[in-house]
């Protein structure tokens, strides 16, 4: 396969009428790519198809095996009693043998990942009681033990403390540098610069290119809308941010 | 009476002894799969096939036929009518469900209350421990040795659901697959233990061992063995009081599962 993740022509939906439409897109082998839209702006559903969890409603989606997701912290259940190594170690039912217990070898990959993602010393700490950006690493080392070519992560940088986002960032750099293809979604015009690739969806897609060319006005006021609110003028990619609603 | 003999009673009666041993094992399953019925949510799930299986008991009982035969097939009944009238989007999943369940309730009862019904509807309703045969016992223990099994043979995929839908999907886990087998675990305890603890109050077994543990388990597993322990001991004190007492059996058996998960919520909080 040439391309790590290739999307033509799709349009998905929950059932009824696509909520997102016209998106056609080719990522290579290890670049790292930024989804970026308001809420409701087919992000989310973008991954649900790419995972397989949401069938075509008309076009097609490949990917290079089966992606990683890492979903936002809030989505997991953080009332369920399990531990950071628990959830690292998670990521290795993806290789088979879920019906036994975790091998020896499972185990040291789980914690050599809490330790890559600088959480070795939280291994035993309840995953419901971590903070924002500590779940959120968790949950990147049980992506790294699930050991994947292509990585979507939604919305890893929406309430992180400053430590964790970058140490989250340097860790996307070193995914990526070791051939692997991120999908990263945000709301964040301005982390998006720091992408090889940005895709801009608005329930359809408004662009799709380097961050230069994906990030000029038109296509940012396309994707945003009334949410876009300009607080400099000193270029586009600097110019812009957008109001997060709470929805 | 000595304590010993108190003790001991109970165990030297072969009524008792069956009765002990059916709690035991019932309660060995029941008390550790209970985690995932309140985990999941499905504590509506299980009185509703619990209740609704009533009419297959009672053609069993008429008929002369065994009433594990009558449960399955009334649960299988059950499940099916639940199902369809669930479907329904005008009136919705849950009082569709409420709708069908006491439908089936009502036939029960018609049937239960003919002139030709055996007089043997309180322990249909109520359950009879006291009154298990051999074959209800060889029911209980395959439901604990198959039963537990399965829970130890689905116990991480289980856990990566529980914790993580999409997440778990993305590892490559059926999140559908997983949930029917957890349906048909419940739908073979409830059949199974309906023979000891009878239609009202099965719930008690499959739903109170882990709302007394819950909060003080670290894990999953933990919760599950402490659930087990618990809903064996709280079985065996019912029987205990009911043998010592001479008050109904299945009923003593539930009020202990009840009083051990009011402990469990009421007691300080001291995490294992």
């Amino acid at each position: 396969m040439s391309s790590a993740v290739a999307v033509e022509g799709l349009a998905v939906g929950y059932g009824g009428a696509p909520v997102l439409r016209d998106v056609s897109f080719s990522v290579p082998p290890a670049r790292s790519v930024c989804v970026l839209g308001p809420n409701g702006g087919g992000k989310t559903t973008l991954f649900r198809a790419l995972t397989g969890e949401l069938r075509p409603l008309d076009g097609r989606v490949q990917v290079d095996g089966r992606p990683a997701y890492v979903a936002q912290t809030e989505r997991t259940r953080l009332d369920f009693p399990v531990s950071a190594l628990d959830v690292a170690l998670m990521g290795s039912l993806a290789h088979g043998r879920w019906w036994l217990p975790a091998a020896r070898q499972e185990r040291d990959a789980a914690r050599a990942a809490l330790e890559r993602v600088g959480l070795a010393d939280e291994e035993a700490s309840r995953f419901g009681e971590l903070s924002g950006g500590q779940r959120q690493r968790v949950l990147l080392a049980r992506a790294i033990v699930q050991d994947t070519p292509v990585l979507l992560l939604d919305e890893p940088l929406a309430g992180v403390d400053p430590a964790s986002a970058e140490l989250i960032s340097a860790l996307f750099d070193e995914l990526r540098s070791e051939g692997r293809t991120l999908l990263v979604s945000t709301h964040d015009v301005r982390s998006a610069r720091r992408f090889d690739l940005v895709l801009c969806l608005s329930r359809r897609q408004v662009a799709f290119g380097p961050p230069a060319e994906a990030l000029d006005q038109a296509s940012l006021e396309a994707t945003y809308g009334s949410e876009l609110i300009v607080i400099d003028d000193d270029g586009p990619l600097r110019a812009v941010t957008v109001q997060h609603h709470e929805h | 009476m000595d304590v010993v003999d108190f003790i001991l009673d109970p165990w030297r009666s072969g009524i008792g002894r069956n009765a002990l041993l059916e709690v035991l094992l019932l309660g060995a399953f029941c008390g550790a799969f209970a985690y995932w019925v309140v985990s999941e949510r499905l504590a509506y799930a299980t009185e509703s096939l619990s209740h609704g299986l009533l009419p297959g008991l009672v053609i069993a009982a008429l008929a002369g036929a065994p009433l594990l035969l009558g449960a399955a097939g009334g649960a299988l009944a059950a499940a099916a009518l639940i199902a369809l009238a669930a479907r329904d989007e005008r009136i919705g999943p849950e009082t569709g469900t409420a709708v069908a369940v006491s439908g089936l309730l009502g036939v029960g009862a018609l049937l239960a209350l003919s002139p030709d019904a055996p007089p043997r509807l309180s322990e249909l309703l109520f359950g009879d421990p006291l009154g298990v045969a051999r074959s209800d016992l060889v029911a209980a223990g395959a439901l604990a040795l198959l039963g537990g099994t399965a829970l130890v043979v689905l116990h991480r995929p289980l856990s990566a659901l529980a914790f993580d839908e999409p997440g778990s999907r993305a590892l490559g886990l059926r999140p559908g697959l997983l949930r029917a087998a957890l349906l048909i675990l419940l739908a073979a305890a409830v059949t199974v233990a309906v023979q000891g603890l009878g239609n009202l109050l099965v719930l008690a077994t499959l739903v109170a061992p882990a709302v007394a543990v819950r909060r003080y388990a670290s894990t999953p597993a933990r919760a599950m063995l402490a659930g087990s322990a618990g809903a064996a001991l709280a079985g065996m004190a019912g029987i205990y009081a009911s043998f010592h007492a001479g008050a109904a059996a299945g009923a003593c058996v539930a009020l202990a599962l009840c009083l051990l998960a009011l402990a469990g919520v009421v007691l300080p909080l001291r995490r294992a």
